[in-house]
């Protein structure tokens, strides 16, 4: 290539993907990961890059429905899937009850891991397999928190596990 | 004024919460949009040497790649060393990105790529090919102990140890008991979750709008306008939301820099965001050998203190933390001395890292004192208390306040110490040995020269404006509570803007001091208001305050009232009307009281309480219950200060379980440069964790009566956690970060019987 | 990363038939390591082909009370599904040891088999590395080698395999099912990876244009006595310094028959039939356990910074054995080490 070749002269691919309930056709690169995506052309920089290498969670969201790291997944592998991001759960003023609990429970200092942990929190209670405070730990590890608010989180995720009508101590110790 | 608790003082939700929950919170990388360019940069594969040749050819065919810069071509800047000191800047020559062909530190930049977009940008940049004339890296600390030397110019006076008392090497050899050791600490790196990130905002005018990831928009501001010789009322840097930094935001980092210079360059908008390798090139807490030796008589009372410490510094700046001070006014001791110095390595220059310096030499300290007490035979706790300093013998003041004998008291309460054996391997669960530590936390309390404006509008809603920074402290809300509860409005009407060099002037945050300096700079400008809206009420024809001086009213639900009968008043609605006004704002602003600061000196203190179990056989260790009790004097949220010490707690598992930069010292590089191998503590790693905040008043430490919270969570914690280890194990492991290899290798103590 | 052609594969023939006919070409299916390896420039293909529509997600009943778990199962499916859990606990339970959940979400069966290792060394293109650059050196040896091979490593590689799943199907005896250019044909999981000898660039013994479409597990008597141990940096979300996967088939208080895998030591699952032959018969008791252990690392040896795992690995074998003929496995989400 000659320099000053534009990234447009490189090859693209059309793809569709249903994020936040809306339908959106797009036309990208193969390269393009779904996380650099939702934060760049799609501007929903709600979802954090915290790493870019699967190594932190920040950038979690729910693809169907299950939690999955947006940093290693490339959008056009994805084509045709529904995308919840933390913009699709709630907004300030409208909350998602996980979004609220964390807001309650403190369970977040600086904030950036928050979209990350509140998605896969959200992924966690819908898979339904945490019933203990160390199911909570466990199942929450692959979202890093370098604020130290992880007991807040568990707090958080506890509460609206309680909320849903599971009591995950007390069946724990059942 | 602020004896009755009615906002301040409330565990109140982050005001800023709604926004950081739903994504809206905007992040130095969250800015931009449309017609940005991109920038990637490429670090240096030599800890040491010279750039022979950089070949972009490549690079530059890349399609979507605009210009890729080096040291060859870098626009003009700056020349003297002075334009380049950032206002926390280090003893030495600041370091400037893509200066020459000089290599200083793994890592270092030496290109960076434009591009269109960021994938361009980084595809790119891993076509630029270096050749370089490596020489050989010194990055082992241990191996330079023979350079050490002392800093001839000293970073703080405060840094400089006081000269030596009594007769320490004396009375340590006539002593019955005594303990000395060695205990080393490897690099820690900062990692906060954001990376590092600068979006500049180029407009046709001159004018640049920067969203830094810092924790000092103004230091950024004068920083850029200074290398780059722009005029400061052009700049605008914002730091809106900050995801962590913990000390690693305090200087301006490279990619502010390099996103300014090519945005000037280039006249466009320019984003530079790290990848999280360069996150470990940035600074680094340093690497640091310690030699601790406490001798005690028959009932355990201090004879002697001598510490001296050692620490990694870079080649081109003098780097210094208070490693060792602590150790001179941590408990009475009449003879001690104390000792610091620095050995140049071929390393970035290490920064300030959560607590610096103490949260490593009072960790020192803490772990000689629990052997102390094992030598001598009494509890760890009755040690510290059989020592008890009244006074800060290293300066000989009187402190303002020091609850420290209440966190000793409360934390071990609620731990429940006084169930634990002496003897250490005396307590099991199942396949684990259980180990009970304890440590002393100390940190300086102080306010900075801080700057506030306050507005409040006749319709009762209030504005606070400053150019503080919250990364993650709370000081938006913090900020709101002190204005809401001194207007006398609910803190719903209350908006807090920082985050903006353009607002009155603040210093970087850190150290702890942000809520008590800007705090009492916002209750200073509220006063400033309700004394406004005094006079303007005296003018009122039938004013109810007569001769009522600013001490003698207050401002509660919307009204200026005289203080002993709040019937009488004025609403503000009225009084602006009167006055032909539809706001009042005013400035507030705070100093250090020097008088004051002759005779008293202000610590937060804290204890903090350790259960540990370690699996006997395979020494796999578990941090399982932590009491963090600390006296941190008037404490303004409770629910957001206690986020600050879990978080210090965490971070205090990592530095004593698992971080560790794992250095080549063949070739001077980090390896492990990623957090999948650069281990903090997951959520597995952190089970339950108590916070105390015990009573304190403290009418001296500031004009809020708060201490700062930040660091203090987080000192002794590792201390506590060997500690805990050692009555576990039997195990002094005096080496961090304490991993499963270290416990099964080291030997039990034989003394400790 | 490079810029690279993108196809999808409709069928597994479309696949092979990509995949044989480009020597730059590689498969994607979640990505969750070639897209981490190409964004650190250590995988450059020239032609991506993505098999991600492939049907290749089932987890079928076979014949014989065994399973045939497609190559594109995600490590949540398969660690969550209940005929796993009820006949092959050791491999969900290693499953569900490894990454963190929204990773096992993503990742599947056929690249948790060909994910590369975590050498630092590996991981840096700076750094010479014969694996990533046959004929470069090995940075690993005499270097920062923590977390390194002590079984099994050349003069030329000292990796390590970094699955916590595919321990446990070299312990359990998985098939593994592969589809090439010549065909279709079977390999024994203990034989699908390799030992670095002189040819460290090459992980498997996949030939070229081959891909996994599938694991056979075959009907067995470990669902009791079992268990996957890893010891580890931190309590989760980490890679295994080392790790066990156990399974004895106890009557009479004696051995019947008996599986150990290594992880973390080696540049595959580390397995030694012929050892565990050896322990058949012999009561499962303390003594046997310490001979097993001693057995399999009599041919152990450290590099400076990974010495420390002979006595771990020692300590942690006997560990697993107490726990698998206790019947006791290791719940993951217990830390404790039962």
């Amino acid at each position: 290539m000659d320099k000053g070749t534009p990234s447009s002269a490189l090859p693209t691919c059309a793809i569709s993907l249903n994020i936040n309930g809306t339908n959106r056709v797009l036309d990208i690169h193969p390269w393009v990961t779904l996380l650099d995506l939702l934060r760049g052309p799609m501007e929903l920089t709600g979802t954090k890059k915290g790493c870019d290498h699967g190594q932190c969670g920040a950038c979690t969201v729910l693809i169907d429905g299950e939690r999955v790291n947006a940093c290693l997944k490339l959008a056009v592998s994805i084509d045709g899937a529904e995308i919840t991001t933390i913009e699709g759960l709630g907004t300030p003023q409208d909350m998602h009850p996980m979004q609220k609990a964390f807001v309650e429970h403190d369970a977040f200092q600086c904030g950036y891991c928050t979209a990350g942990q509140i998605c896969s929190a959200v992924g966690l209670v819908a898979e339904g397999r945490a019933h203990s405070r160390a199911e909570i730990r466990e199942l929450m590890s692959g979202n890093l928190c370098r604020c130290g608010a992880y007991t807040n989180i568990a707090d958080a995720i506890e509460h609206v596990l309680d909320q849903e009508g599971v009591t995950p101590l007390r069946e724990a110790a059942e | 004024m602020l004896n009755e608790t009615k906002v301040v003082g409330l565990p109140l939700s982050r005001i800023d919460g709604p926004l950081k929950v739903s994504g809206s919170a905007k992040y130095a990388a969250d800015h931009g949009g449309h017609g940005m360019l991109h920038g990637y940069a490429v670090p240096a594969t030599v800890a040491t040497g010279r750039i022979v040749e950089i070949e972009t050819g490549l690079a530059e065919r890349f399609p979507g790649v605009i210009k890729i810069y080096t040291h060859e071509n870098r626009p003009r800047t700056a020349k003297d060393d002075d334009k380049w000191k950032d206002a926390v800047a280090l003893p030495g020559h600041p370091f400037r990105p893509l200066e020459n062909d000089r290599i200083l530190y793994d890592g270092q930049p030496i290109a960076m790529v434009v591009a269109e977009s960021f994938e361009a940008a980084r595809d790119a940049a891993s076509l630029v090919r270096v050749r370089y004339v490596a020489e050989e890296p010194h990055t082992d600390l241990g191996r330079e102990q023979t350079r050490s030397y002392v800093p001839p110019q000293p970073r703080r006076e405060e840094f400089v140890p006081p000269e030596p008392r009594g007769d320490p090497q004396g009375a340590f050899g006539d002593a019955p008991f005594k303990i000395s050791s060695e205990y080393r600490l490897e690099g820690e790196y900062h990692n906060p979750m954001e990376l590092f990130a600068s979006t500049v905002l180029w407009e046709k005018d001159g004018f640049l709008t920067i969203h830094d990831k810092t924790q000092g928009s103004q230091n950024s501001r004068d920083y850029v306008c200074n290398v780059f010789g722009l005029d400061p009322e052009k700049v605008t840097v914002k730091n809106s939301f900050v995801g962590g930094a913990f000390g690693s935001g305090l200087r301006p980092k490279h990619q502010l820099f390099l996103a300014v210079m090519a945005a000037l360059d280039l006249k466009q908008s320019v984003k530079v965001e790290m990848s999280r390798r360069e996150m470990f090139y940035l600074t680094w807490r340093p690497a640091t050998i310690q030699t601790v030796s406490l001798a005690a008589d028959r009932e355990g009372r201090l004879l002697s203190v001598m510490h001296h410490a050692l620490q990694a510094t870079s080649r081109y700046e003098d780097y210094q933390e208070n490693v060792v001070n602590w150790s001179g006014l941590a408990y009475k001791c009449d003879n001690v001395r104390l000792s610091y110095g620095l050995a140049e390595l071929d390393v970035s220059t290490p920064g300030d890292m959560r607590a610096p310096g103490a949260a490593t030499g009072v960790t020192a300290l803490e772990m000689a004192m629990d052997e102390l007490a094992y030598e001598v035979g009494i509890d760890p706790v009755e040690l510290r208390l059989r020592n008890f300093a009244t006074r800060d013998q290293n300066q000989d003041k009187q402190f303002t306040s020091k609850a420290l004998d209440a966190c000793y008291r409360e934390g071990a309460a609620r731990f429940g110490w006084d169930g634990r054996s002496f003897a250490p391997r005396s307590m099991r669960d199942g396949n684990d040995l259980v180990g009970w530590g304890m440590a002393t936390g100390i940190w300086e309390a102080t306010i900075m020269p801080a700057e506030a404006k306050v507005r409040l509008s006749a319709d009762g809603k209030a504005a606070v404006s400053a150019a503080a920074s919250d990364i993650g402290t709370g000081t938006y809300t913090v900020l709101g509570q002190v204005a809401a509860e001194a207007l006398g409005v609910p803190i719903d009407d209350v908006t807090v803007l920082i985050g903006d060099s353009s607002l009155p002037k603040t210093g970087v945050e850190g150290g702890s001091w942000t809520a008590a300096s800007s705090g009492s700079a916002v209750q200073a400008a509220s006063d400033a208001v309700r004394n406004t809206l005094l006079k303007h009420a005296k003018s009122m024809p039938n004013s109810p305050f007569g001769q009522a001086s600013q001490d003698e009213v207050t401002l509660a639900e919307g009204r200026l009232v005289l203080d002993r009968n709040h019937q009488v008043g004025v609403s503000i609605g009225d009084i602006m009307d009167a006055a032909g006004v539809s706001f009042i704002e005013e400035h507030g602003k705070v100093a250090p009281d020097q008088e004051q600061a002759k005779k008293f000196i202000s610590y937060t203190h804290s204890a903090v309480f350790v259960e540990v179990k370690v699996d006997e056989e395979l020494g796999v260790p578990r941090v399982t219950r932590v009491v963090s009790a600390v006296a941190g004097g008037r404490v303004l949220n409770p629910k957001t200060a206690r986020s600050q010490i879990l978080g210090g707690v965490v971070m205090g598992v990592g530095m004593a379980l698992h971080e560790e930069g794992m250095v080549d010292h063949r070739t001077g590089r980090i390896m492990n440069h990623n957090i999948a191998e650069y281990h903090m503590p997951a959520h597995a790693d952190v089970e339950d964790i108590e916070v105390i905040f015990v009573h304190e008043e403290d009418d001296k430490v500031s004009p809020l009566g708060a201490k700062g919270l930040g660091e203090i969570g987080i000192i002794g914690v590792a201390a506590a956690v060997s500690n805990a280890i050692f009555h576990a194990t039997g195990k002094r492991i005096r080496h961090f970060p304490i991993t499963i290899d270290k416990i099964l290798e080291t030997s039990e103590e034989v003394r400790c019987s | 990363m490079r810029p690279f052609s993108y196809t999808r594969a409709e069928t597994v023939q479309d696949a092979v038939i990509a995949l044989a006919a480009d020597p730059g070409a590689q498969l994607l299916a979640s990505g969750t390591n070639l897209v981490d390896l190409m964004k650190y420039d250590v995988a450059h293909p020239t032609a991506i082909v993505d098999i991600n529509r492939l049907p290749l997600k089932e987890i079928e009943d076979l014949p014989g009370g065994g399973l045939r778990i497609g190559a594109l199962a995600s490590n949540s499916a398969v660690a969550y599904d209940r005929r796993v859990q009820e006949r092959y606990p050791l491999l969900s339970s290693a499953i569900l040891a490894g990454a963190s959940p929204q990773l096992r979400n993503a990742a599947t069966t056929g690249g948790n088999l060909l994910q590369r290792t975590r050498c630092f060394y590996f991981y840096d293109p700076s750094t010479p590395c014969n694996k990533r650059e046959p004929g470069s050196g090995c940075s690993a040896i005499g270097g920062t080698n923590r977390i390194h091979a002590i079984l099994g490593a050349s003069d030329k590689c000292i990796a390590t395999h970094p699955s916590d799943m595919c321990v446990a199907l070299a312990a359990l005896g998985a098939t593994v099912e592969i589809e090439g250019p010549d065909g279709r044909r079977d390999l024994a999981m203990t034989d699908f990876h390799r030992l670095p000898g002189d040819q460290p660039e090459r992980d498997n013994t996949l030939a070229p244009g081959e891909m996994v479409t599938a694991i056979r597990l075959e009907g067995n008597h470990f669902a009791r006595h079992h268990t996957y141990l890893k010891l580890r940096g931190r309590l989760s979300y980490a890679f295994a310094l080392v790790s066990v996967a156990a399974a004895i088939d106890i009557a009479d208080g004696e051995i019947v028959d008996l599986r150990v895998a290594l992880g973390g030591v080696a540049h595959k699952p580390w397995r030694d039939t012929l050892a565990e032959a050896e322990f058949a018969g012999q009561p499962a008791d303390e003594a046997t356990f310490r001979g097993i252990a001693g057995r399999l690392l009599a041919a152990a040896k450290g590099q400076g910074g990974n010495d420390f795992k002979i006595p771990l690995a020692e300590k942690a074998i006997v560990r697993a054995l107490r726990q698998a003929a206790s019947g006791t496995p290791q719940d993951q989400v217990v830390k404790a080490v039962q």
